[in-house]
Order: structure tokens, then sequence, then C-alpha cells
């Protein structure tokens, strides 16, 4: 487990994935590719930008009366019979998870993809409590027998290719070597998962949206592992973080048609189950999890990166991402939005994701609620100067900077030394210890700047 | 129409032939240019950087040689989007909010106040047009690739009024070149992959010219050009745009 | 205080700009033919639209399909396959090979079918199975989502899903696969009765 200390932060990982520049070609390709569906599928629906637009309000709203639709979705699950639990902290939800399956006598479970489960590390917290988890979603599933997290929101191992899959299959499957057919690899999983579903007994799902006006429960999967885990379980328990409220159900019109398009450019995923009541007999468990959304609510600039219904498009419309991968972010939410999101849980830990970026704003336009995510990273930014998690020698150069640039004659003359000192002692600045020299010429110093050549041509003008 | 031109730093410096290009265009449309010749920079690699508490001076600087003319004009989107959305002042916030209204990056300013239909300029050669991020989605001198919306691009009309000129279409019409400010040395990695990546959209379409709004892309993507002795050049659009026979 | 407590404390002490409900707008869809979007998008999707004018053309067409299956199941009863009194125990259909449900209706724009518990006979069925069949009428396809909950509007269904094609994935260096939990194919049967 990495620690504050020893974390090596996203330009050190990056510049390690970046060693290989075909496996780099290939996930950045694999990436836009999907970008490029959401653009097919956002192109067939004429009123996309306003539909973008409705669903950013109607978030907006929900920020506003988040405690009144809490209130009012927690009263309607208790009556269609659904046990409500609220965690402030990861452990806490961790705690309750356990609670609940420790009751039920229970060594094994499934569970469906929630990046929030990732987020309060729920896994490493049951195998240490002597519970097995197996993750039914087959990216997920493919992450966790190589013992990795998972490296993209919706497409957990987008970084690994069908031969290394193959070769894990053949470990853990008894799958024959050598065989990467796509085809082949997924009926295998299906026999050994549908194993699992038949003798599990508590299924764990996420949520993706939570309708405070009727109580109900919306889980959206391509792989029918959430429904079929939970209509066999005895238990059902869901996870979400308190933001995933909407209002009303027909609100759902507006974001399942959002939801998918952004994500993969389906029009909608297989399956987008509302779970209302539970089947009889059976149990069923919501935990509501705080752990700093409540306190990010109150940051007028950060507030809106609440909206966001984890669809991953931001992710794969961001060069960096596309170009460093989900492991550089060392954080379960990877991209634009895991970089505004992160910091606000640790500082410290997190002071490099902001500057992962070169803020062009690609992310914010593909957003379908319209998190303003790259206005976030630039205000993250000087919040984490402010607080000093900064590099001392950065913020020596930056305020030299700010001296020089304040003031006409030492700008001038600065300027003139170093174009005279690359012109004629081209070494002192064109060397290895300059990263920009690494692959890249300097620019060629002019003879002199544009203001001397305006004091000469045009000297009866200006001031 | 009194206009006050606003050199990026990096341009004055490096790049004075983008420059002495915009004030050349500008005259020859007609234009009374000014240039106030104490300006330095808009404070935006320290802003971006996390330093915006420290470009108060250089903010007051700005003011104090720009507020009385009529527009202030810039060969730098990334510049211009800048001031118009981080220049505050202490002590005269009125002066400061009236020049946010009044600057303009140069083909904003040629498309939207002088609104040329014509320009007497050839440049007889196959350009690729790089859309620079913050002129594009900040500015909006053209349509983004993620929007459902009508294609438009005030850069690519001002281009294609250029005798000669042959604009291809990329394979990724507005990907970030990875400058980014001091991005461009702090992840060196990733900001050098993504101008390799850039330049090979450009030369796999046969370019000559790599051209944009922003000298700071053009200042990078060079950069890797002249490394792999490229045949391929790069220009600002102020430098076409004037480009007389 | 408890964690409940404390959240709903906290929350409350945030001061947020009021940001009113939009309007729920029409769509701009010129698109007028929903049946024929609703096949072209099924289909594209990986399932099958089979156009039947009765109950009995239905059989036929399954039991030429589906000759070799071990176990067809159906909640409805004009079919051969109906099972009036289904098992409390999900467990019982893991042997299903083909499940053949009343859906409610379908939606052009992403050839899914709306079907609640009510209809599914066992909450398991329409996942357990290998196969999947829903049959709805020809005539009840509405043009989106957006029109979907207009019709869903409050009804208190316990739980209610729509399936848009079969179970699938494409995990593996994004190659599609159908078939990955969930059943590995499935037919919308459109009555024309």
């Amino acid at each position: 487990m990495e620690t504050s200390e020893n974390i090596r932060d996203h330009a050190q990982r990056s510049t390690a994935f970046n060693q290989d520049e075909q496996r780099v070609n290939w996930h950045d390709k694999t990436l836009w590719f999907i970008r490029e569906k959401r653009d097919k599928a956002a192109w067939q629906i004429p009123e996309w930008e306003m539909l973008r637009e409705q669903a950013s309000q109607i978030k907006g709203n929900v920020l506003t009366n988040l405690q009144r639709y809490l209130l009012q979705f927690e009263h309607c699950m208790l009556e269609n019979g659904i046990q409500v639990h609220w965690a402030a902290t990861p452990e806490e939800h961790n705690s309750i998870v356990y609670d609940i399956i420790r009751k039920k006598d229970v060594k094994q479970i499934v569970k469906s993809k929630s990046m929030l489960t990732e987020e309060c590390h729920l896994n490493e917290y049951l195998e240490a409590h002597g519970v097995d988890v197996v993750d039914t979603d087959l990216g997920e599933r493919i992450v966790q027998l190589a013992n990795e997290p998972p490296s993209h929101i919706v497409l957990p191992c987008i970084h690994w290719k069908k031969e290394e899959i193959g070769e894990l299959f053949h470990k853990h499957l008894g799958t024959p070597k050598g065989n990467a057919d796509p085809q082949f690899l997924t009926s295998a999983a299906r026999a050994h998962l549908r194993q699992r579903f038949m003798t599990s007994r508590v299924a764990i799902t996420g949520v993706n949206f939570a309708v405070a006006e009727t109580g109900e429960i919306v889980v959206c999967t391509n792989e029918g592992n959430a429904d079929l885990g939970v209509q066999l379980a005895d238990v059902h328990i869901a996870c979400m973080g308190i933001e995933k409220i909407i209002p009303q159900r027909k609100h759902l019109g507006i974001f399942l048609r959002l939801l998918a398009r952004s994500a993969t450019g389906q029009p909608i995923t297989t399956y987008s189950s509302h779970f209302k009541k539970p089947r009889p007999g059976q149990e069923m468990h919501v935990v509501l999890v705080d752990n700093g959304r409540s306190e990010r609510l109150k940051s007028d600039d950060f507030r809106n990166a609440l909206k966001c219904i984890r669809c991953g498009a931001c992710m794969n419309t961001c060069p960096v991402y596309r170009r460093s991968g989900g492991h550089s972010y060392h954080y379960a939410i990877a991209g634009p939005i895991g970089s505004i999101l992160a910091p606000g849980l640790d500082m410290k830990k997190y002071a490099d994701l902001p500057f992962a970026s070169t803020l062009c704003g690609s992310c914010s336009n593909v957003c379908p609620v319209k998190i303003d995510i790259h206005d976030q990273l630039y205000k993250w930014r000087q919040v984490l100067v402010k607080n000093g998690h900064v590099h001392p020698g950065k913020s020596f150069g930056m305020k030299g900077m700010a001296t020089i640039l304040s003031n006409p004659k030492i700008f001038k003359w600065s300027g003139t030394l170093g174009r005279t000192l690359m012109k004629f002692l081209p070494f002192l600045i064109s060397n290895r210890l300059n990263p920009w020299y690494k692959h890249r010429e300097m620019p060629q110093p002019p003879p002199q700047s544009f203001s001397a050549w305006y004091r000469q041509n045009r000297k009866q003008d200006g001031k | 129409m009194r206009v006050a031109l606003f050199v990026p730093c990096y341009i004055d410096q490096f790049y004075p032939q983008v420059a002495i290009a915009t004030l050349g265009l500008l005259e020859r449309l007609g234009v009374d240019v000014t240039y106030p010749v104490n300006q330095t920079c808009c404070g935006q690699p320290m802003a971006n950087a996390g330093f915006e508490h420290t470009t108060k001076e250089t903010n007051e600087l700005f003011i104090s040689n720009f507020h009385d003319s009529d527009f202030i004009v810039s060969p730098s989107g990334s510049c211009v989007l800048h001031v118009k959305h981080h220049l505050h002042s202490h002590t005269n916030e009125a002066v400061a909010s009236n020049i946010r209204k009044k600057v303009f990056e140069l083909t904003e300013f040629l498309t939207d106040v002088l609104q040329v239909k014509t320009i007497k300029s050839r440049f007889p050669y196959v350009v690729g047009l790089h859309q620079s991020c913050h002129g594009q989605r900040g500015l909006m001198l053209s349509q983004m690739s993620e929007i459902v919306g009508p294609a438009f691009s005030k850069t690519e009309s001002l281009l294609n009024m250029v005798d000669g000129l042959k604009l291809v279409a990329l394979d990724r019409k507005d990907e970030c070149c990875g400058f980014g400010g001091t991005f461009c040395v702090t992840e060196e990695a990733v900001s050098v992959k993504m101008g390799f990546d850039r330049v090979l959209d450009h030369s796999s379409h046969g370019v000559e010219y790599i051209t944009g709004n922003d000298m700071s892309c053009l200042m990078h993507l060079e950069g890797i050009l002249r490394r792999q002795k490229s045949l391929i050049k790069v220009a600002h659009v102020a430098e076409i745009l004037n480009a007389t026979a | 205080m408890g964690s409940r407590e404390q959240i709903l404390n906290n929350i409350a002490g945030a001061i947020v700009k009021e940001t009113p409900l939009p309007e729920l707008k029409e769509t701009l869809r010129k698109e007028s033919n929903d049946a024929g979007e609703f096949v072209a998008i099924l289909e594209k999707i990986g399932g099958k639209a089979v156009e039947v004018k009765d109950w009995a053309t239905l059989g036929h067409y399954v039991l030429h399909h589906f000759s070799t299956s071990t176990r067809i199941l159906s909640t409805i009863p004009e079919l051969p396959w109906f099972v009036a009194q289904l098992s409390n125990d999900p467990h019982a259909f893991e042997n299903v090979d083909l499940a053949i449900l009343k859906g409610h209706f379908g939606v052009a724009e992403n050839g899914a079918v709306w079907i609640t518990d009510t209809l599914m006979g066992d909450r398991s069925i329409p996942f357990i199975s290998q196969h999947l069949a829903l049959v709805i009428n020809k005539r009840d396809i509405v043009p989106t989502l957006h029109a979907a909950y207009e019709r869903i509007a409050s009804d208190s269904y316990e739980y209610g899903t729509f399936i848009a094609g079969p179970s699938k994935t494409a995990d593996i260096e994004q190659s599609l696969v159908l078939g990955a939990h969930g059943p590995k194919s499935m037919i919308v049967f459109l009555m024309s009765a």
C-alpha cells in the first residue's frame, strides 16, 4: 500500500508509462475510438446539448436541496421495506457492510461494479475479515485476479491486452495456454462466475441513480451481473454516495439518455434495473456514504463536481489520461474528474493531480452534466499552492518570474540576457538538465525583441 | 478607432516576426495601432501554475499600459483568454472590467469587429491548422468537436481568403498539442508524446506548414519538428494573413 | 450524535444558491417510424426482432428455432410452455434454456423493452435463462425514454428493468462479445394482433 511519503506522483508514473511507446499508442487509440463512438451517439440526438443543460440543472437543484431529497428518499425506502444506513467515513461504510454479512454467517459474496466501494477499499476490508469477495463484472474480475485496482471507472481493464488476459485466465481459470480469443475467454468467465452466482447469498451492488420521489435505485450494467447476483441472493446491499440522488422518476428519462452514450457510445446499457422493493423474503439494504461530500457541498468553487454521474467520458477524451493510463493517478477514480475529487479528500497525497493537465477543456465539453472540470483544475492549483503543496523550487521560480514580469526594465534586460546566452553559450541551456531539451530543440533566439524593433522602426508612435 | 497591440512576452522575446506581422496586417486593414512600450506579460504562466496570487503587480502594469485604447488586440488566444477571465485590480476594478470587455484575439478582432471579408495575401502551401485549446474552447474561435452544434471557424474562414493556400483536414481536429505552460517540462514525457502525435497527424496529411493562433503551441511543435529534422515549418496565422507576395 | 445526524447537519450547513428544476422539454426528434427504428437499433445491439401475427405463429417460430432446447419456460398462458405455478426458489430456474415473457412496451431510440416484476414470473428469469424472448404489441413502441417515463408515470412496480438486447461485454480489448452473464441471445416478438 502506498503512503503519502512514498507515493510516486503522476509525472513519475506517466514517464514510466511512456517508456513503451507502442503500448501508449494502443492505449490512446483504444480510448479515442470510444470518444468517437460517444460523438456518433451524441449526434443522433439533435437536442443533445439541451439534455446536458437540463441534467446539469437537475443536479444543481439536487445540491440546493440535498437534505430534503435525502430525507424523502430515506422515508420512501423505509416504507418499501428497505433498511437504510448512513456512513460518514469509508471505515464506517465497510464496517456496516461487513456487519450485515457477518449476521448472515456468510463467507463468500458477489459484487457488481461500484466505484464507491473502490473509494472505500471495501474488498480489502472484507478479505481481511474472512469474507471472500468476487467482483462479477468481467473487467473488474480481470483486475481482481491480477491483484490490481481498475484503471478506468467504466472500462476497468482497458490497459490489458487480450493475450495478457488469456495468460491470466490460463493461470486462474485453467483455460488453454495461448488462447486469447475474447469470445472463448468470456465464455470461460461466464461458466466460472455462474457457479459463484448460484452459491452466493449476499450480493453487493452500486447505485447509478437514486430517486428521492419513489425510494427506488437504478443500477445499469451490460453484463446482467448485478441483477443475476441480486435475484439469487438472500441479501442485497446497495452502496452509494449521497450525491447520487435525483429528484423524480421522470428525470431518469434525461440521465439514462445521457449516461451510456457518454460512457461507451451505446444508446443504453443492456440492463437499466429499477429496484424499488426487495423480492419477497429478501433483505435489502442501502448504505448512504458521505466521505467528504457534505464538506464539498460548502464550496462554491468545487461543489459542481458532485454532479458527476460516473460515466468516464472525461477520461476517454483527456489527451493526458490516454497517454498516461489510469494507474498514473493513484486514486480510485482517475482522469479529469478524479483530479478534482481526490485533493478534496487528501491535499498532500493528491497535490500532483490537478497539474496533470494542460487545461485544454475537452473534458468539460463531454461531461453530460456540464461540470466545469477544467476551471476546477485551475482553482485547485491556486488552493494547493496557497496551502504549500508545491515544490519549493517551483515556488521560488514562479515568484521570480512574477517579479521580472511586473518590471518592464528588468523584463527587457533579462530577455536580452537570455537571448544572448542562448546565442553565444547555447550549451548553458541546451543540455540534459533542461527537460525541454530532451526531445525538443529550443526556440532560436532572434537578433532583437519586438519592442527593440518597434523602437527602431516606429519610434514616433506609441508611448 | 484606437487599437493597442498586446504582444505576449515570449513573442516579444523569441518570435518578434509574429508581432511584426500582426502590426503590419492591422495597418494594412486601415487600423490605427499603438504599441505601449512598457508592457511585459499578462500573468498567465504564473496563474496557470497555481500562483495567481503573485500576479497583482503584473496586472496593474497591464492596466496602466492598456486602459486608454478602444480595443486591445493580441496574436494569442491563451493570453487574451487569461486577461478576459483573470484581470482584476484592487485599486481600479472598473478599469480592469472595461479592459476585459475590449481585449480581442487577432482572428476574433478581424472577424467580429473589422468584419473582414477579403484579405490580400498569398501563401501557396499545404497548411494544417492546429486548434489551440484556449482560443477554441475559451474564446469560441471555432466549433468544438465535442459539441453537437453547427460548424464554424473564424480562423479557417480567414485562411480560406488567402490566395494559393490549401488547408488539409486532420484525423483529430482539435486535440491538444501538449504544451500547457509549465506542463511542458513538469510532465515532459506526456507533453512530448502529445506533440509527437500532433506532428504525425499533420505530416501524414502532407502539410508543409503548421499554423495556429497561439505561438506557444507552435513553439512546442516546432521544437519537435526541428529535433526530427522535419521539413515542416510553423507559421503563426498573423504571418500567413500578412504574407504579401 | 450518530452519523445520520452528523451528515444531515453538515449538509444543512452548506449555503447553496437555489437552482430551480428545469421544465422537461419535448425532443427535437424528426423520426416518426418508431417500429422501424426500434427494429433497426435492436438488431444493431445484437438482438433480433421477429414480427408475428398471433400466438400460434410465435409458437411455431420457437419450435423451429429452439428445437434442441432442453427447457423452455413461459409466463404466457397462450403458449404451450406456460407454467402456472412457478417455484419460489430462483435457483430452480438455473437450467432454463429459453424464457418467453411479455414486456410492457418498447423504446425506439434504444431498442429496449420495459418489463416489470409482475410479468417476469420470477425476477431471476430474465437473467438466468440462456436465451430470452420478450413479446410486445407492435403498436406499443414509444419514441424515446422521455416518452417511456411519461408512460410509466407513477406505476407502483416493485422491480422493473429496460432490457436492450442480449447481455454483452467489450471488456476484452473492446471486442464485443454477446452473452456475458445474462442471456446469450434475445428476441423481441412484435405481435400485430
